[in-house]
């Protein structure tokens, strides 16, 4: 085929990946997510070595390498950490405006991301000096639960 | 003693937001031929194959090294598949420094390629890295992870939305001189602070697009470079760090590095540094291409290189130290915030670095640089590297 014979655009063939998966989520995930269903609490492991309350938990500590045993209840208040407020709308996430913000829960040495809700984000500036690092967060937890992250979100204080 | 490396050829595609006319491999093969003809081989030449190609489902194309590998003709020689998500480019360069270092190959070709056109939302994507368990249903991405680093970096160092924003229009001023660049319209700071919030603080022109391209280089033992090439950029250090996936774990008060901060990036520098011999990098470093998809990761990255004291980054940029004929440019070729093409960007920092030394930039050449360096970042901001490339061995 000479070149010059070639009028259209190239050709575009359409795709889609459409996959299901079953995660286990693993023991120490399933009694987090269980007691944060069943009772409506958030807790945490301790790094037996260097006292870390890992939240959400893990069942090692990353850094020590060791596993982790005791179960430790947190918050339910908190301070925020980091957050963001996403005006842009994303295929396959939520529509916005949404706010998400890392919080350490009163007794964590780690922060935890999960929404901020029940907040006018209308102004960006406003919002986000609501939403300031060191300000003060309570996790509200959703009437019917399903044990998952989403049981719960933040809201200011 | 590992064996002395150089990059003796690079090979780049221009990057645009689409390229309907290749495929991937095509793609891959048009950067790999620049590549080798720059360094003046044939493909027969080389002795073993890297490819870097991030997440299979920004393409939809599951274990594409298997289809790139193909269209290089590598059989029947070693090939290698690396990711580490926006690490991706400098994590295979690191490979192939490791195939020639370590003395088991002369002659490696690296090549990176990514078409991140072809899925609708690169952030769609990106959100299904994220830890399944825990955190992937709270929207995160690529896009807000790096904007709970700018909050950190506001609340701790007073950075503002103007420094940002500095770091957007040099970018771009650079940008106009790199014909493979793929964003090169003319912005000014005003533009960067009326476009819209995208994730709060980060605007618009704070952000990188997403590209089409591919990227090459060729690696060579110093036994090869002292026969046959008259110049080279020697990689005098190289130096890698990872971290968790979890950014929580650098923000509570249990945290030994800081979100806000790269610790980890520093750490990487310093063994690199201290490879190629370097002890103050303001005066010894004569350019840098770092990997900075968003603003506030640029201001980050010069602190832990050592540019400016950490928390001054920000009031660096906007000082003028990062522009051409500044103490030390930064990203003479725009860099990632008007090119990502996410699988080949870390390894572009590594070519564009390497071109420096070799006096091969064209416009965007600094003058006489001799010593560049080149980073890269990838996963939750998890995977750092830093190579120093040199003009000597
Ligand atoms: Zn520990």
């Amino acid at each position: 085929m000479n070149q010059k014979e070639q009028t259209e655009a190239p050709l575009i063939h359409s795709g889609e990946w459409k996959i299901h998966y079953d995660y286990a989520v693993g023991e120490t995930a399933t009694q987090f997510f269980l007691r944060l269903r069943d009772q409506g609490k958030i807790a945490g492991k301790k790094c037996p070595s260097c006292q870390g309350v890992l939240v959400p938990p893990r069942a090692f500590c990353e850094r020590c390498f060791v596993q982790t045993e005791e179960w430790v209840d947190v918050g339910p208040e908190g301070t925020i950490e980091a957050f963001t407020i996403v005006y842009e709308p994303f295929d396959g996430l939520p529509e916005p405006p949404y706010a998400v913000a890392y919080v350490t829960l009163d007794g964590a040495t780690t922060a935890m991301a999960n929404f901020v809700r029940a907040l006018d984000l209308s102004d960006p500036e406003v919002a986000a000096r609501q939403l300031a690092v060191g300000n003060r967060v309570e996790a509200v937890f959703a009437d019917a639960r399903e044990g998952a992250v989403t049981d719960f979100y933040y809201r200011l204080m | 003693m590992p064996t002395k490396t150089a990059i003796v050829g690079v090979g780049q595609t221009d990057y645009r937001f689409k390229r309907t006319d290749v495929t991937i491999q095509e793609l891959a093969v048009e950067a790999s031929r620049k590549a080798l003809e720059h360094a003046g081989m044939t493909l027969a030449d080389i002795d073993a194959f890297v490819i870097g190609v991030a997440p299979d489902a920004l393409l939809g194309i599951n274990a594409v090294d298997r289809w790139i590998g193909e269209a290089l003709g590598v059989a029947p020689r070693p090939l290698l598949r690396v990711n580490t998500g926006g690490t991706t480019g400098a994590a295979a360069a690191q490979a192939g420094y490791a195939h020639v270092a370590s003395g088991v190959a002369q002659r490696v070709l690296v090549v990176a390629a990514d078409k991140v056109s072809e899925s609708p939302d690169a952030q769609w994507v990106l959100n299904t890295a994220m830890d399944p368990i825990y955190e992937k249903s709270v929207a995160l991405n690529a896009i807000n992870m790096c904007s709970l680093q700018a909050v950190r970096q506001m609340d701790q160092y007073h950075v503002t939305e103007k420094q940002l924003a500095s770091v957007a229009v040099r970018s771009r001023k650079n940008a106009q001189i790199n014909p493979h660049a793929h964003l090169r319209a003319p912005i000014s700071l005003e533009d960067v602070l009326a476009s819209r919030y995208v994730c709060w603080p980060l605007k618009l022109l704070d952000c990188c697009p997403r590209s089409s391209g591919a990227c090459a280089v060729v690696m060579a033992s110093e036994r090869v470079v002292r026969k046959e090439h008259s110049r080279a950029a020697w990689i005098r250090g190289m130096g890698a760090t990872s971290n968790t996936i979890y950014m929580g774990d650098k923000m509570g008060p249990g945290r030994d590095v800081d979100h806000a901060d790269w610790d980890e990036l520093a750490m990487a520098a310093a063994r690199a540094y201290r490879q190629a011999g370097i002890t103050d990098p303001v005066h010894e470093i004569d350019v840098a291409e770092i990997y900075a998809p968003f603003t506030c990761t640029e201001i980050a990255a010069v602190e832990a290189l050592g540019f400016a004291n950490k928390g001054m980054g920000g009031v660096m940029s906007e000082q003028g130290m990062f522009e051409m004929g500044g103490a030390v440019p930064v990203n003479p070729s725009g860099g990632v915030l008007n090119a990502n093409p996410i699988s080949a960007t870390a390894l572009v920092r590594i070519a564009e670095a390497a071109l420096q030394v070799m006096g091969d930039a064209g416009d965007r050449q600094v003058p006489g640089a001799q010593r560049a360096v080149a980073t890269g970042i990838g996963g939750t901001l998890q995977f750092h590297t830093c190579m120093v490339l040199a003009n000597d061995a």
